[in-house]
This record gives C-alpha cells, sequence and structure tokens, in this order.
C-alpha cells in the first residue's frame, strides 16, 4: 500500500437539540450561537482516519466553511485524529447558495496538500440540500459515487458499496475521487482527552472567499430568494393513553374502525 | 419570464416509468408551456406513458452501459441546451439518480439548486418552490432570483400522478458525451434486497420498528405485526445506521416517504428525519415507553408503554381473531 492523502469536508452547525429559528430578515437559518461538528461528518472523518491508517501512511485534513471564524466543530476533528484544517470563513459568504459552497470547500482543498479523497457526507443535519460533494466533484473535474455504505481502497482504486432504491451497488472509479458517506458507514471515535488537548495546538489556516478566487458569494451571489414562511397545517391531536396491560385492545378497536381488520 | 418549457427528469424501472416520473410529469403541465422528459437510458418504453401524462417529447440517452446514470445524464442534458434546447425549469426526483444529475448539471450550467420540495407554481418571472423545515413545521417558499433553467427536486409523493390522455411523445436522442475523468465511476455489481410482501411505499399498512425494540432480535415483532395487518415493515434511520436492517427498509428524509392509510410506530421517538418520511399517513398510530416523545405530537392513538409488551399482546389478539 502506498500512503494516501484524505480531505474531508465537515459542516458546524447549531446543536442540533436546541430548536432551529431563521433570520427574520434574511429567512437564513440562524447559526450564531456555538457551532459543533455536525455527527453526519464524524462518519467521514472516521472512515479517512481508517482508509489512511490501513494504507499505512499519508494524513487527513478537514475543509469547512463558516461565520465567524467559527473553529470549534473543526476542532472535534482534530480530536479525533485529523492533522489540520482550512477554514474559510467571510462575512461576505453568508447567505450563499450550495453552488457557491461548493466552489468555495473546491478552491479551499487546494491549500492543503493534494488529495487522493475528498469525503464530505451526502447531506448535512441543518440546511440537507444534499448537491454539495457532487457539485464539488465537477467543479474539481473528479468522479464521485455518491451514498456510500462501504468504502474501501484497493491501490489507486476506489470501490463502494453504494445505496440504491432496491438494495445497493458495487460502484469503482480510479483516484483521485469524491466520495459521499451516509451515517452509519462506521462507527465514528470518541476524541481522547490526549486527541482534544493536542487539537488545540493543530494548526487551522483562515482564508476569506477573495483569497481563494471565488465570487460571487453570499446573498448577491445566491441564485434564490425566500418568498415566504408560512405555518404548516398542523395535525389534529390525538387520543394518549397509558398502557395499563391492555391497551393493544384499544390499537384493534382502532384498526377495525378504520375497516383494516 | 413565464415558464414556457418544463423538463422532467424521468426515470424508468422494469421496462416502466417510476411514479414519481408521473407525479413529477403531472405537476409540470400546471405550470404552462410544453412538458418534455428526459431518461438517462432507453426511450420506448416511456414515449406511452409519458405523452399520456403530458409530454410532448422524450429526450433519451439510450444505453449508457455502466456509467452512473446521474453524471451521464447531467452530460447529455448540458449538450441538449448547447444544442439550443431551452428549458426554463427541470425538475429532479429527491433521489440518488436525481440528486447526482441535478448537482453535476448545476455546475455545468453555472445555476443554483432548490433541493427537498413538496410544491412549485409559476410567478411572474419564473419558478417559485415550497420546502418544509423544522420537521415540516414551516413551510419556506423560495424564488429563483437568477436566468433559467432552474433547477428544481421533489420529494417522492408531493403530487398525485394524473393523466391527461395525450398521445405517445415523439422520442428524441440525448447522446452522452465523453465524460472525461469526471465521468470514470462505473457499476460492477448490482445487488437487491428481497423483502416479502407489499411495497414499504405502496402499502395501505406501514409497520415501522426504531431504537425503543432495543435489540435487532425484537425486530421480529415489527414484522410479524406487518405481516398480520397486510402490510410492510418500515424502520427509522437509528435501526437501519445500527444495521438491524436494510437501507431498504428505512423511512425518513433519506429513506422513503411513506403515505399509508395506516402507519403504526414501534419504539420510535419521532426525530425529524423520522417524522418527514410519515407524517403525510392517513392515520397514525404510535407506541413508545417516553411520554414526551415527538412521535405524540402527531400521533391520532398513542400508547404510553412498553413496546415489548404491547406488541405481543396486539399479535396475539390480532392471531385470535383470525
Amino acid at each position: 500500500m502506498v500512503a494516501m492523502n484524505i480531505t474531508v469536508c465537515v459542516k458546524q452547525i447549531p446543536e442540533p437539540s436546541s430548536p432551529g429559528a431563521l433570520d427574520p430578515s434574511t429567512h437564513a437559518l440562524k447559526r450564531d450561537g456555538k457551532l459543533i461538528l455536525d455527527e453526519s461528518d464524524a462518519y467521514g472523518v472516521e472512515m479517512a482516519l481508517q482508509l489512511v491508517a490501513a494504507a499505512g501512511g499519508g494524513e487527513v485534513n478537514v475543509v469547512s466553511m463558516a461565520p465567524n471564524g467559527e473553529t470549534s466543530g473543526m476542532r472535534t476533528a482534530l480530536a479525533m485524529g485529523a492533522a489540520k484544517g482550512v477554514l474559510v470563513s467571510d462575512p461576505a459568504l453568508a447567505g450563499s447558495d450550495a453552488l457557491t459552497t461548493a466552489k468555495v470547500l473546491a478552491a479551499a482543498t487546494k491549500k492543503l496538500p493534494a488529495a487522493d479523497l475528498i469525503i464530505a457526507a451526502t447531506e448535512s443535519s441543518d440546511g440537507y440540500t444534499g448537491t454539495v460533494p457532487e457539485q464539488m466533484a465537477e467543479v474539481l473535474g473528479l468522479p464521485s459515487i455518491t451514498f456510500a455504505k462501504k468504502v474501501r481502497v484497493d491501490g489507486t482504486t476506489l470501490k463502494v458499496d453504494r445505496q440504491s432504491e432496491s438494495g445497493y451497488d458495487e460502484v469503482e472509479c480510479p483516484l483521485p475521487a469524491v466520495v459521499s458517506v451516509t451515517a452509519g458507514v462506521v462507527e465514528p471515535r470518541y476524541p481522547s482527552f490526549k486527541g482534544i488537548m493536542d487539537a488545540k495546538k493543530k494548526p487551522i489556516d483562515t482564508h476569506t472567499a477573495g483569497d481563494l478566487g471565488v465570487s460571487p458569494a453570499g446573498w448577491a451571489g445566491a441564485g434564490q430568494k425566500v418568498v415566504s414562511v408560512q405555518q404548516a397545517e398542523a395535525r389534529k391531536a390525538g387520543t394518549i393513553i397509558e398502557d395499563d396491560g391492555a391497551s393493544h385492545g384499544k390499537i384493534v378497536a382502532f384498526l377495525e374502525d378504520l375497516k383494516v381488520i | 419570464m413565464a415558464v414556457s418549457h418544463v423538463w422532467v427528469y424521468a426515470q424508468v424501472v422494469g421496462g416502466a416509468p417510476t411514479a414519481g416520473t408521473l407525479e413529477l410529469l403531472t405537476k409540470a403541465r400546471a405550470l404552462g408551456g410544453t412538458v418534455s422528459a428526459f431518461v438517462a437510458g432507453d426511450g420506448a418504453a416511456l414515449a406511452g406513458p409519458a405523452g399520456a401524462h403530458g409530454a410532448t417529447t422524450v429526450y433519451a440517452t439510450g444505453d449508457i452501459g455502466g456509467r452512473l446514470p446521474g453524471i451521464a445524464a447531467a452530460a447529455a442534458i448540458k449538450a441538449l441546451i448547447d444544442g439550443g434546447a431551452s428549458p426554463d425549469v427541470i425538475m429532479f426526483p429527491q433521489n440518488y439518480e436525481g440528486r447526482d444529475a441535478m448537482a453535476r448539471l448545476s455546475v455545468k450550467l453555472d445555476r443554483t439548486v432548490l433541493t427537498n420540495n413538496v410544491d412549485v407554481a409559476a410567478t411572474a418571472d419564473g419558478v417559485a418552490a415550497t420546502t418544509p423545515i423544522f420537521g415540516g413545521n414551516l413551510l419556506v417558499t423560495t424564488a429563483f432570483s437568477g436566468p433559467g433553467p432552474h433547477l428544481v427536486s421533489f420529494r417522492p409523493k408531493s403530487f398525485a400522478a394524473e393523466a391527461s390522455g395525450g398521445g405517445a411523445a415523439e422520442v428524441k436522442a440525448a447522446p452522452v458525451p465523453d465524460l472525461g475523468t469526471s465521468g470514470a465511476a462505473n457499476v460492477v455489481g448490482v445487488h437487491v434486497e428481497q423483502s416479502s410482501g407489499p411495497k414499504l411505499d405502496e402499502a395501505n399498512v406501514v409497520v415501522s420498528g426504531g431504537r425503543g425494540l432495543g435489540e435487532a432480535a425484537k425486530y421480529s415483532l415489527v414484522e410479524d405485526l406487518a405481516k398480520l395487518l397486510k402490510g410492510a415493515p418500515g424502520a427509522s434511520r437509528a435501526i437501519v445506521d445500527a444495521g438491524w436492517v436494510p437501507y431498504s427498509y428505512q423511512v425518513g428524509q433519506t429513506g422513503k416517504v411513506v403515505k399509508p392509510g395506516v402507519y403504526i410506530a414501534a419504539g420510535i421517538s419521532g426525530a425529524t428525519q423520522h417524522l418527514v418520511g410519515m407524517k403525510g399517513s392517513k392515520h397514525i398510530i404510535a407506541i413508545n415507553k417516553d411520554k414526551e416523545a415527538p412521535i405524540f405530537g402527531i400521533a391520532d392513538l398513542g400508547i404510553v408503554g412498553d413496546v415489548h409488551k404491547v406488541l405481543p399482546a396486539l399479535i396475539e389478539a390480532l392471531k385470535s381473531r383470525s
């Protein structure tokens, strides 16, 4: 095996357990509080660490785009074992659409050692547009395999089990390539105490969109505009009962009423 | 700019267009203008049904071999547009192939995308699409602000398919140009995970299990109940990720969207990811230990109890009736 370098795209998102909110003027997701590593991206970081270990050398690096120079989510990836990071943070990027994000991240990967493989999650947990990995591949002129549930590297060939509607497909392509991984593809490690301490000293280079030569960006460049936000019609509240050992009878009666049985 | 040409990204499986294809064609008619279908594959099987649902033209690549369809499709659509075709809107299904195609095309055309939509309407200067956020509590409508073609994807079952009674569409060739390095991925094997009984997204009754089942072996309770109700077994993402059941069982934002007559959620707390895939069900029954579980917020009948007690009792009661 030969050493390989992998770049992982990570998103730093608001704590998912806190209720989401939209900015009243821009209608964008509010992302001004503390940001954490998107759980979906922990799978990609873990996958990268395992592939590099299997290759017997090389390094895992991370790229991210976030407001306000936020790095706490990236530090989690570094604590897991990634070597260094590139952050793109620029007020002009606020409100960017998925295409601009892909252009920015693609440019950011070039600030790191050339990657044999670029890994991303299939979609983020907050915005879930779900197109950025494939858009990055097109920007970079690379082959791509999305929705990977199993990934291995054999020499310079990427071998992936890719989810399909009816099961999975075996797909292969030469490296370098972009792959998007689903949750559950591997079990992400917890950062060790030493990992957390080391991560504080690992380098994160911060760039603006201008540094990367990407424009237009932000609200001005987004090809979309929110025109309305409405409350969805809520389902009517139903009957909630505590099981007393006979509640299955209520289900039977309910199904009878609907003529399902 | 009024909408004059709407294209639908069509898919053919087993010699027939997918349900999603006919849903999108039906909606495409409502946007005004002409409707065309594009398919990465052979167009012959599509011409009749696409025509019957309002398309006048089917653009077909023909056999694409082992190439990933979305990537080949994006290149073929770009070639059609370079050759003078001028779709104002291209509607994609929110699935693996549709997402790949729209993402690649987005870069080739330098146009943004709107994904995960459940509705679309023509506006004075293009289209606006609607997507549910925060588990479907809010509906956000977004308009494209730049020039077309506008690339929009839709969740399954966003629209009801309805034939318009048109004649067969004309099939035109849409050859795939040389994909170069970016098309270097090839499918070398196809694996189908078989399940018996009705299909998850077509069944009138769906019984889904989640983490509350405790262990993989207990999923048989879900299967037994589904079988007794002539329904299909489903699952939350948590237990698919844990490897208890195959991905094809997953109900949710990244799995199947189901709208059965009755949905039974057993040991599922109701994460947003799951609710998005089943809240369109006509009737919802939920069984969960935690009375604060979000699933109870949308259930017609909620049982606060242990699935390990309620499910076996329910299964016995149903068996004793037959």
